[in-house]
């Protein structure tokens, strides 16, 4: 699983890093750092991260 | 697992595209078919208000609807959009639906997903020059009517959320911008009144012009609008009005069927619909009551609610199609919702509108971008939070302090 952010479109809603904080969180400077290769196990918390982007920036691929 | 039953969905925004996608997800293997009203595939309404409004002049609805279309999923790759086509009548007996257009469906269970259209006021005067915003075309309309040139006075009537955006938006543009609204301040219903002030003034203090305590009672003007008349007396100019008046359940083509329609679609806490057999409601119009809080049926329009309550009522529906009883594990969603307006960022979580005290938990609600926490209360029970230009870090721990509550059984 690939995980790809447009981070053009990120504006640091931080919501993804309440759906799957393994994957997303965001930094002390309020920006969003994230795992691009996550493990296969977290595909359910992605896809809802990817979900509940405000700004749809989140991509799932694979 | 059965793979022949059909399920339709009538409506095809967030919420219809959300079904779709959770029932794959929930195991249905059967057809699925999304009936919308609008041509458009399912796109996300958010930046509307937002960045979408605010993007250069020119370009066809093609061009903005390009910038909010949402993603298709592989496991909704061979559900079928039948889009421009909306369902006038539903006989739920029967399990068949009829479109505008006379096409007539059957179904073995269906997601209600119709949601919202604007209200609109019932005042005289010319139509054009008139604008709502909800749809992509809408979105296209208003900015077609701004004139590229120079600042246009603008008259946004209502001050909710969408009110409070377009006009931060209109106003960022260089638009000389007024706000009408009649009951309360800017978004005071749901986030109350010290905020509301509080964000009132920092609004104004950009050029935004707040005419409270007063309705509109007529559109001046000969062929379109230039004016709006309040019952105070006053008549303001406009070349643009933009109604933000709330919104009407788009519920009509249920009616006939002995359902409680009273105020969207009432439905259980696992969202299915009362007394209507396989049938589940999902996003703004399903009202369910979320144990968080209490017992009484909502409804809820936020942004996040289409997709926790699609996930929930595609598994119901999964069950009943399968001839199980659903989950009965309480559905206990956290709302959210956020809202940019100028350079503020408003974020919430829970139910802020629920309570009958509000606490500022940290910040100066006078200097809103230096950051504010303020904390909603019912009878002494935690119900909502908002912060207000809060550090993204913090989303996480504010969410998290409604999701750790016990619901209530």
């Amino acid at each position: 699983m690939k995980v790809i952010v447009d981070l053009a479109l990120c504006q640091d809603h931080g919501q993804c890093a309440i759906a799957a904080p393994e994957v997303f969180q965001i930094n002390d400077e309020g920006h969003l750092e994230y795992d691009a290769t996550p493990d296969e196990a977290m595909r359910e918390y992605v896809e809802e991260a990817a979900d509940v982007c405000p700004v749809q920036a989140i991509l799932v691929e694979g | 697992m059965s793979t022949a039953e059909r399920v339709v969905v009538v409506g095809a925004s967030l919420a219809g595209l959300r079904a779709a996608e959770q029932l794959r997800a929930a195991g249905h293997q059967g057809p699925i078919t999304v009936v919308g009203a609008e041509p458009h595939p399912p796109y996300n309404r958010p930046p509307l208000s937002k960045e979408v409004l605010a993007a250069p002049p020119g370009g066809a609805p093609a061009d903005l609807l390009e910038r909010v279309l949402f993603r298709r999923r592989a496991s909704t790759a061979d559900v079928e959009f039948r889009l421009g086509d909306p369902v006038a009548a539903a006989a739920l007996g029967a399990g068949t639906l009829v479109t505008e257009a006379g096409h007539t469906m059957a179904y073995d269970g269906l997601v209600v997903a119709t949601g919202l259209r604007p209200r609109r006021l019932a005042v005289p005067g010319p139509e054009t020059g008139r604008h709502v915003l909800r749809t992509v075309d809408d979105c296209h309309g208003l900015r077609a009517a701004l004139p590229p040139a120079g600042p246009a006075d603008v008259v946004v009537v209502g001050a909710g959320f969408i009110g409070c955006e377009v006009a931060a938006t209109l106003r960022t543009l260089g638009h000389r911008v007024t706000v009408v609204e009649p009951v309360g301040g800017p978004m005071a219903r749901v986030i109350g009144d010290v905020l509301s002030a509080a964000v009132q003034r920092h609004l104004e203090a950009s050029g935004i012009r707040f005419v409270l305590g007063a309705g509109v009672t007529a559109y001046v003007g000969d062929d379109r609008v230039g004016g709006v008349l309040l019952d105070t007396g006053e008549t303001l100019a406009a070349d643009v009005v933009v109604e933000a008046v709330g919104s009407v359940c788009s519920t009509e083509w249920l009616d006939g069927n002995g359902l409680d329609l009273s105020d969207g679609v009432l439905t259980d806490n696992q969202l299915r619909v009362a007394d209507a057999g396989r049938v589940v409601a999902v996003g703004d119009l399903a009202r369910f009551p979320n144990p968080l809080f209490d017992d009484v049926p909502r409804r809820v329009e936020h942004w996040s609610v289409p997709t926790d309550t699609a996930k929930r009522a595609a598994r119901t529906l999964a069950a009943l199609l399968d001839g199980e009883a659903p989950d009965p594990t309480p559905f206990a969603p956290v709302p959210s919702f956020w809202s940019d307006q100028l350079d503020l960022r408003l974020q919430s979580f829970g139910s802020p509108a629920l309570a009958d005290e509000v606490r500022v938990e940290e910040g100066d609600p006078g200097h809103l971008t230096g950051g504010v926490l303020a904390t909603y209360h019912r009878a002494g029970h935690h119900v909502g939070t908002l912060a207000v230009n809060l550090s993204p870090a913090r989303q996480r721990d504010l969410r998290n302090a409604f999701a750790g509550l016990v619901p209530i059984a």
